[in-house]
């Protein structure tokens, strides 16, 4: 298999929210933003296998799934910094970016609030019959919520085409998942719902990429399965949030150690996909996409105050 | 025209909405050969089968998060909430998630989701099974809101709430789901946001919604008997709210009592009464009065129950505070 196209999908996921930490610092960025980055290996590697009229539904630490969905950075960098030209004309921001025409159905800011409305979109896929898949990304906090484990048992009855992804990064902002969970975690709880499931080491993008072909093969089926991959979070909790409360400086360099980048490009070298220098060029056109999503967002117009009021309803009888 | 029950009438406006339109469909408990513990969904998993008359397991937060999935996907999902105490279960699905994707989408989301939940104090059904939140979702932008109070109203409102492309809640009382009302035969439809005046008078405006407006009926009919001449307003819709019919009502009678069962701090009356008192404040011949349950829990035994929920002679009491100001005929 060829790893290039992945490869390069990672990458933006980078160089984007690197980005995204920049323009944060330089207050360009409302808000939060919830990084994804040292994740990339996850979203890419579920999102390579899906049509372009699948449904992916996300979390607040969004970005690396919109864009492994095929998002457009400008736009996506618009939304995050407020833009009228984003893709939610500036209404969501970082936690919320949706991109329908893309099948992305929005990152979500309530903890497990996407899992419950995901059943509904793959329920929807098994009436219609029309073989698309549901893809609901969620961190190992979600775990924790009651919707995640009523989710699974109606996945479970009614067959419903949606692989859940939990991406255990080991912490919710400052607590560690030991001190949170007292079971065995998603794939166990999952298989006692009758899913298959299978763990994955979510910092290595071949591992991902196999375990994704074999999971959206058997939801294109028919099948509910999940997804556990092991990755680490690398920055706080979200661009500007210290770590040093609680998190080792030694624990975030083994983290860092174990880059999903870093390790697919041995491999590409390795096994004679890329050289060096071109994985150099791939780099530089990577960060003039990103350069250029930056200009497109800065130059943007921010929404007019009026929009404020729009949107709030699909029908105008009465405005409420 | 037929006479049918508020039950039947809402399980017509399913059965003609399910008839019409094949992407319409029910999620909710015990709503299969049981036909719903209210009996509103009797005979539909028959008629439509269990694809689309759908039984679900007690997840109330996770049926209505499948019906928020399948309304983006273009279904017309009804969630059918047994009482609506339990919406507390889907408070993160139905006010973080259905009132909000459209907008937090920028327009992308459509979400034309109806829930339908009952209301009300009825046989001592205790804390638990007796409030009236509509105010709750009154408070919540992104929502539609309605109260149907006769069985016209019933099949009317349901009927439009199914085609309306916003998420909407049907609120309906439990002591109404067995009162008899005429129903027109044919098509029927009553818009979102379109109070009625259910009763003419002159002297002073009752507005009620819900199982209240047909306890401000009651009070205009004692009232009548003292020679007080009563209008009548039926709310029918909080969101929209139909402004225009409240004030002109009052405007004409120029004294307003406002009566709903909910909690009475804080709720349904005192938007109203504050409308009223802003836009007509040097017109009023008497301060608006509400009338609402006490601020308590609903109690259980039926004494108690009796004192929270608001009577037919709360509703006269109120009436002649403001008729004070009356001049003798
Ligand atoms: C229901 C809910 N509870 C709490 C929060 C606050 N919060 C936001 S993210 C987060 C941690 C989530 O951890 P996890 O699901 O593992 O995702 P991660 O941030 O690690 O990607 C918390 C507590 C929230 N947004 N929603
Ligand atoms: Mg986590």
């Amino acid at each position: 298999m060829k790893y290039l196209p992945a490869y390069r999908k990672m990458l933006l996921i980078r160089r984007f929210e690197e980005r995204v930490a920049e323009l944060h610092r330089a207050g360009l960025v409302p808000g939060f933003a919830h990084l994804y980055w040292g994740q990339e290996a996850i979203a890419v590697g579920v999102c390579h296998w899906l049509r372009d009229d699948d449904h992916i539904l996300s979390t607040h630490r969004g970005h690396g799934h919109c864009l492994a969905k095929g998002a457009d950075p400008a736009r996506t960098l618009a939304e995050i910094m407020g833009r009228a030209t984003g893709y939610c004309r500036g209404k969501g921001g970082s936690m919320h970016v949706a991109a329908f025409e893309r099948g992305i159905l929005g990152a979500n800011g309530i903890v497990a609030a996407s899992i419950p409305i995901a059943t509904g979109v793959a329920l929807a896929s098994g009436l219609a019959d029309d073989g698309r898949v549901t893809v609901v990304f969620f961190g190992d906090a979600a775990v924790e919520e009651g919707p995640f484990h009523e989710s699974l048992n109606l996945a479970s009855l009614w067959h419903l085409p949606l692989l859940f992804v939990c991406e255990n990064n080991q912490y919710a902002i400052s607590v560690p998942v030991q001190k949170r969970q007292g079971g065995r975690g998603a794939a166990a709880i999952a298989q006692a719902h009758g899913l298959e499931t299978r763990r994955v080491d979510g910092n290595d993008a071949v591992a991902m990429l196999e375990a994704s072909q074999w999971a959206v093969q058997r939801v294109r089926e028919g099948k509910p399965v999940l997804l556990e991959c092991a990755t680490i979070r690398w920055g706080g909790h979200h661009s500007a949030q210290p770590t040093r409360r609680y998190r080792s400086r030694e624990e975030l360099q083994a983290a860092q150690a174990a880059c999903p980048l870093a390790r697919l490009e041995k491999r590409l070298i390795a096994q004679g996909e890329a050289t060096p220098e071109e994985l150099l060029e791939i780099n530089a056109a990577i960060i003039a996409q990103v350069d250029e999503a930056e200009r497109f967002a800065r130059q943007s117009p921010f929404p007019e105050p009026g929009a404020a009021t729009e949107d709030v309803y699909a029908t105008q009888e009465g405005s409420g | 025209m037929p006479e049918i029950t508020y039950a039947a009438a809402l399980n017509r406006a399913l059965a003609e909405a399910m008839r019409e339109d094949p992407k319409v469909l029910i999620l909710g408990e015990d709503i299969g050969s049981l036909g719903g513990i209210f009996t509103v969904t009797d005979g539909l998993l028959a008629e439509f089968g269990p694809e689309r008359i759908r039984e679900t397991p007690l997840s109330e937060a996770s049926f209505m998060g499948c019906g928020i999935g399948l309304a983006l996907c273009g279904w017309r999902p009804v969630v059918e909430i047994m009482f609506s105490d339990f919406l507390t279960m889907c408070m993160d699905q139905l006010c973080n998630q259905a009132a909000k994707l459209r907008y937090m989408s920028g327009g992308q989301a459509t979400i034309p989701l109806t829930v339908r939940a009952p209301i009300g104090a009825r046989n001592s059904a205790a804390a638990q099974h007796s409030q009236s939140p509509q105010a709750w979702f009154a408070h919540t932008p992104g929502l539609r809101v309605v109260l149907p109070a006769t069985p016209a109203d019933a099949l009317g409102l349901l009927a439009t709430a199914i085609e309306c492309d916003d998420p909407v809640v049907v609120l309906e009382h439990k002591l109404l789901y067995g009162e008899k009302g005429l129903v027109p035969a044919g098509r029927h439809r009553v818009p979102l946001g379109k109070a009625e005046v259910k009763r003419p008078g002159t002297d002073l405006t009752l507005i009620g919604l819900s199982r209240m407006t047909q306890i401000a009926l009651q009070a205009a009919e004692e009232l009548a008997n003292q020679d007080v001449d009563a209008e009548v307003v039926d709310l029918r819709s909080l969101v929209p709210l139909d402004r225009e019919t409240v004030l002109a009502s009052v405007a004409r009678t120029r004294r307003a009592v406002v009566v709903d069962e909910g909690v009475i701090d804080f709720g349904v009356t005192a938007e109203i009464a504050a409308l009223i008192s802003t836009e007509l404040f040097g017109e009023l011949l008497a301060p608006v009065s509400r009338v609402g349950a006490l601020a308590t829990p609903v109690p259980f035994s039926p004494p108690l129950e009796k004192a929270v929920i608001p009577q037919v002679e709360d509703v006269t009491a109120a009436a002649w505070k403001c008729m004070q100001g009356k001049p003798t005929r």
